[in-house]
């Protein structure tokens, strides 16, 4: 029987976990740091951004809807006037806190390894972090931007007046029917749309929002699953906008 | 037969150490036999609680390997045995011998909670469909895992100002009530304290009744609190209708 001194551990990172904690949040570091970079860098960029020069009907979804692109009073570029909506859907978004608090902050870096147990720990009870209790307004203002990446994706079957399909209309196609699943899979709109209620069998409405709730809910298991995938194709729909749009590679037709 | 060394805490709060023992792994075993097998043969004094070795009591809770796991539904054959299998008490909670805690701060965080306040002559009558929800939350069995993993509580420690999971589980319970009618947000935000959490799920991937604390109970009552203090066209609809809730 050996005896070893017990020291309770309360240094930042110390844990007696043995797994691979650490491996859950790395990818999120890469891809969600890779993305906010790429993102910054195309916010900035203000050309690449649509293909309309080449008779292609593509508009990239960084730049939807398009303001002031011939810099009448706005003399950036027009992404910066609107990422602000999308960014703020995200950065409050129930999920992304989860993951960034673990990611980048640290607090907790995972489950039952140590943070750096500061006495200021606030929460969200303090700016900035209060601000998250601002979701569901972020999630109205996704809708806007959600309904113009539909016309945008509406628009892309429209070659020059006639019916066509490019791969770009598909890619946009698939990245707003993604967005439209995580923005509906959010836990705000699950409360508003009948989580609030305590009876769904209550009245005809109640019972309505009830099935609502019931269909939100069925959607908001998979929310992180549209977190990732609709993050991965509105990067992937700009990237191949801005690939076409430069003339790095021809976009194909296919109907 | 396979051996496994426990690796375990043995004293107070106040001082410890860490003691190794040897055991035979039999089939079938989970770390709470392994506990009995070395109280009864090589530690009386281990100090174990427990109560019906069926996951179901809630009283096994420690840290197997440092994670936050009840012992009599841990089996060993999960467990690498090529490394000793650390066995440590509750951290959120202060020791009271060996791997048994002083959980009884629960039981006063609990006091806060407005009991189920059904109206007056209420009809008894309800429906499924209003009450799934809460069945969800009455499978919690007390084993104070998640307030245990919690980085609010155990590396925080501000217990004077937050609740914990477990209470916004309880709380989850009662407000969604269709039968109940008490108003417990203004207590969940300024006694329970919910604007401390921040969602982290730990308190979800601990909970071995598999209960979705996190997105079925906290957020829910987050956005019940943005309800009623942070949403401003609410509070005009409020004003303008009389009404309590909008």
């Amino acid at each position: 029987m050996a005896e070893l001194h017990v020291l309770q551990d309360q240094t930042f990172g110390a844990t007696k976990r043995r797994d691979a904690w650490w491996a859950e949040i790395i990818p999120v570091i890469i891809v969600l740091g890779g993305f906010g970079l790429y993102a910054t860098f195309r916010a900035f960029e203000g050309k690449f951004y649509q293909c309309w020069d080449l008779g292609i009907p593509y508009l990239s979804p960084f730049y939807s809807p398009l303001i002031d692109a011939q810099h009448h009073w706005w003399h950036w570029s027009p992404a910066l006037l609107i990422l602000g909506g999308p960014l703020s859907f995200r950065a409050t978004c129930y999920y992304y806190r989860k993951a960034y608090y673990r990611a980048f902050f640290l607090d907790p870096p995972s489950c039952a390894v140590n943070d750096r147990g500061h006495k200021s720990y606030k929460g969200e009870t303090a700016f900035p972090f209060i601000l998250q209790n601002l979701h569901r307004y972020a999630f109205y203002l996704a809708l806007i931007f959600l309904a113009f990446l539909w016309y945008d994706a509406v628009c892309a079957f429209d070659w020059n007046g006639h019916f066509g399909i490019g791969v770009g209309t598909l890619i946009m196609t698939v990245n707003v029917i993604l967005l439209s699943l995580y923005s509906f899979s959010c836990h705000s709109w699950r409360h508003l749309i009948g989580g609030k209620l305590e009876c769904f069998s209550c009245s005809a409405a109640s019972s309505a929002r009830g099935s609502g709730w019931r269909f939100t809910s069925m959607l908001n298991e998979r929310h992180m699953l549209f977190a990732w995938l609709s993050l991965f194709s509105v990067g992937l729909t700009d990237f191949y906008i801005r690939m076409v749009s430069a003339g790095v590679i021809t976009d194909i037709k296919i109907f | 037969m396979a051996e496994a060394t426990l690796n375990i805490f043995r004293g107070d709060s106040t001082n410890g150490k860490r003691v190794d023992y040897k055991v035979d792994v039999t089939p079938g075993m989970v770390v709470l036999d392994a506990l009995h097998a070395i109280q009864g043969h090589q530690a009386p004094d281990l100090a174990v609680r427990w109560n019906c070795k069926a996951g179901k009591c809630g009283s096994c809770s420690a840290e197997v390997n440092g994670r936050p796991r009840l012992t009599c539904k841990t089996r060993m054959d999960s467990l690498p045995l090529d490394r000793p299998i650390t066995v440590s008490p509750m951290k959120t909670f202060p020791v009271i011998k060996d791997l048994v805690t002083d959980v009884s701060w629960n039981y006063a965080v609990n006091k806060k909670i407005t009991p189920f306040t059904p109206k007056k002559d209420t009809d008894w009558k309800m429906y499924q469909q209003d009450i799934d929800r809460v069945q969800e939350f009455r499978k919690c069995i007390e084993c104070f895992l998640c307030q245990n993993v919690c980085h609010v509580l155990r590396d925080h420690d501000v217990k004077d100002k937050f609740g914990g999971p477990r209470f916004f589980v309880r709380a989850a319970s009662l407000e969604m009530h269709p039968l109940d009618v008490a108003d417990r947000v203004p207590m969940i935000k300024e006694e329970l304290g919910i604007g401390y959490c921040n969602i982290t799920k730990c308190c979800t991937e601990v909970c071995p009744e598999e209960i979705h604390i996190t997105d079925n109970a906290i957020i829910p009552l987050k956005e019940r609190v943005v309800d009623e203090y942070y949403d401003p066209i609410l509070r005009i609809v409020r004003k303008i209708t009389g009404a309590k809730k909008a």
